[in-house]
């Protein structure tokens, strides 16, 4: 679609895992870690995505190709038409701004030195958007608008007098300064207090609203994702095995991880679906299983499982990458364990 | 953001004396001002010229009222020798200080950030300038160069220079990992901004360490350089030329001659040492190649 975004296309992402001196005098191979493998969605504007999955499940690994922060073996990331893995230079740069950042630890994500205001100010002169009395004032602006006020007061302060919430909301106000199109925001709030999570969710879906950017929110919460999400990724392994609106994702999921990802939520309601059993913790990423990656987990794991790698299947909106998913309303009816 | 530099610096030092390792670094401080007064007002402290015989003293004096560290062979007044030697040492040793940290501190900021073949070639040449031990590599560069205050600088600079290149270094790749800087290097910020701007500030407590030890082994180093008369020449005041001399007369039962201008060496390297060791526990830097 020429509207779209951000196209990602079988956007590969390999790690080489450390080899000893031992194993590397005997000529052991390189075992390789494949984080990101065969990654494909598009984002539209305004879109909000979620992308969920276990750790493990290569989830930041895409969040950080789509920053740059890691480069990508294969595969494509065209944001508005630019392909982010191989532009350079001024291209590069000018890409770059539009697209911002929210990380998970906002203890750790602002530079414990420099008064937050200013690094709130930063991006603006790093990309030479202002000059620095300019900068300056949108900072404030931005501390305002965010909720930290008076900003006159919060723009000197240091990241050790504020708290985790506030910190969060001087990560955003840095990543929304620039005004980005898209913001990866990789679990920006799972070391939020409880009672403070709906309040920073609903600063990015302001942003949304009012600025018009897109939202790669990465979690592995469905719940926290469900509160602001447009579509839903959920990833196992390195690759996606089910996609599409977040509604009917969560509510009538197809895909086996799916449903166990949504029944091993703790739920407010009393009416909730039965919890879909699955054994065992996530595979090795550098060894993952043939077949369909979730097989020796799954419970619906058929004997052709093993050995073939699922093709996609579209039902009502959503696609997945499942042999025998589950049915309409499956997920009332439970399986046993 | 109010108050003039001297109000700013002065909160600054209140803060490192108050808190952890805080007596430590206020006795260091206390010891080096000592010191550093009386280089800087030595034509007053001192009651006699250093290099002359003043009149009426006798050779060999032990310590009087008239010279309270009595006087050497040539009759010369030791204490002034004293006064007028502190600044020789404090003169060698801060500026070697300040080129070593010149020198070691960018390229282990670069080093470290970039890392790649550059790193491994800078590690690998500091790594051999570091296995070298400190006073023969001194000794040797000062010998090529001749004796004067700027060449034993130069000396000391590069014995200490790899010290300061690690520790930097060391501290770059911790930090090079915190999410801080990952997200401004997601926001596109060039490398520059991160390590002047980001690293920098946040290695400075690792630095001011650094130089505090580097400084108190750096005085020891000096002391020995100018043991061998590779920093000043005779007459001239220098504590290390001072032991060298004062040396031969110890049979005679002359210890004034030994003893304070070795009591000086010790008192000013242990001045150092506490204001590096006080920094690192109010710091909390760890390891250190002088810990």
């Amino acid at each position: 679609m020429a509207g779209d975004l951000l196209v990602v296309e079988d956007l590969r992402v390999y790690f080489p895992l450390y080899r000893s001196l031992l194993e590397r005098l005997l000529g052991r191979p390189y075992k390789i870690v494949r984080a990101v493998d065969g990654v494909s969605f598009t984002l539209g504007r305004r879109e909000v995505l979620a992308v969920v999955g276990e750790s493990g499940s290569g989830k930041t690994t895409l969040g950080k190709a789509i920053l740059g922060l890691v480069k990508p073996v294969s595969g494509r990331i065209l944001f508005d038409g630019v392909d982010l893995a191989r532009a350079k230079g001024g291209e590069a740069r000018r890409v770059r701004r539009r697209i911002s950042a929210v990380f998970q630890d906002p203890y750790k994500s602002l530079d414990p030195l420099m008064p937050v205001g200013e690094q709130v100010a930063e991006p603006l002169l790093i990309h030479r958007m202002a000059g620095r009395s300019e900068a300056r004032r949108m900072a404030m602006e931005m501390l305002e608008k965010v909720g930290l006020t008076p900003a006159s007061e919060f723009y000197w302060r240091r990241p050790h007098q504020l708290s985790g919430g506030q910190r969060q909301r001087v990560a955003i106000a840095r990543a929304l300064i620039t005004q980005p199109d898209l913001i990866v925001a990789d679990e920006p709030v799972s070391m939020i207090d409880v009672s403070l999570r709906a309040s920073i969710l609903e600063l990015l879906e302001s942003a949304r609203r009012e600025l018009g950017v897109s939202v790669i929110l990465i979690t592995h919460d469905i719940a926290t994702a469900r509160v602001i999400a447009d579509t839903v990724a959920v990833m196992y392994l390195g690759r996606i095995v089910e996609y599409g609106p977040i509604d009917a994702v969560v509510e009538d999921p197809r895909h086996p991880y799916t449903a166990a990802l949504v029944t091993s939520t703790p739920s407010i309601s009393r009416r909730r679906p039965p919890r879909f059993p699955v054994k065992g913790e996530i595979g090795d990423p550098a060894n993952p299983p043939p077949g369909c990656r979730f097989h020796p987990r799954c419970p619906l794991a058929l004997e052709e499982c093993r050995r073939v790698e699922p093709p996609s299947a579209s039902d009502s909106g959503r696609t997945y990458w499942c042999l025998n998913p589950l049915g309409p309303g499956g997920l009332w009816r439970g399986v046993e364990a | 953001m109010e108050g003039g530099l001297f109000s700013r610096l002065m909160g600054v030092v209140a803060g490192l004396v108050r808190g952890p390792g805080g007596l430590m670094t206020a006795t260091g401080l206390a010891i080096i001002t000592m010191f550093a007064l009386v280089a800087i007002a030595a034509p007053w402290i001192a009651p006699y010229p250093p290099d002359v015989r003043p009149p009426g003293a006798g050779l060999l004096e032990p310590p009087s009222l008239r010279h309270p560290f009595g006087t050497n062979d040539l009759g010369y007044d030791v204490f002034s020798r004293i006064v007028w030697g502190a600044r020789v040492v404090l003169k060698v040793v801060l500026l070697s200080s300040l080129m070593s940290m010149a020198v070691g501190v960018p390229l282990g900021l670069i080093s470290g950030y970039y890392g790649g073949p550059l790193d491994r070639l800078l590690s690998m040449v500091m790594d051999s300038l570091y296995a070298f031990p400190g006073i023969i590599m001194a000794i040797a560069v000062a010998s090529v160069l001749g004796p004067s205050t700027f060449n034993a600088a130069v000396a000391l600079m590069v014995v200490y220079v790899p010290t300061y290149y690690r520790m930097t270094r060391a501290r770059v790749l911790e930090l090079k990992n915190e999410p801080f800087i990952e997200a401004l290097q997601a926001m596109g910020a060039p490398g520059w901004v991160i390590l002047v701007r980001h690293i920098l500030p946040n290695a400075a407590p690792t630095i001011l360490v650094v130089f505090g030890l580097a400084s108190a082994d750096a005085i020891l180093t000096e002391a020995g350089l100018s043991f061998f008369g590779l920093v000043a020449v005779y007459p001239q005041p220098d504590w290390g030329l001072d032991l060298y001399y004062g040396k031969n007369y110890l049979l005679d039962g002359a210890w004034w001659l030994v003893f304070f201008p070795g009591a000086s060496i010790l008192l000013l390297a242990l001045g150092f040492a506490l204001l590096g060791e006080g920094l690192s526990e109010r710091f909390r830097v760890r390891g250190g190649s002088y810990g």
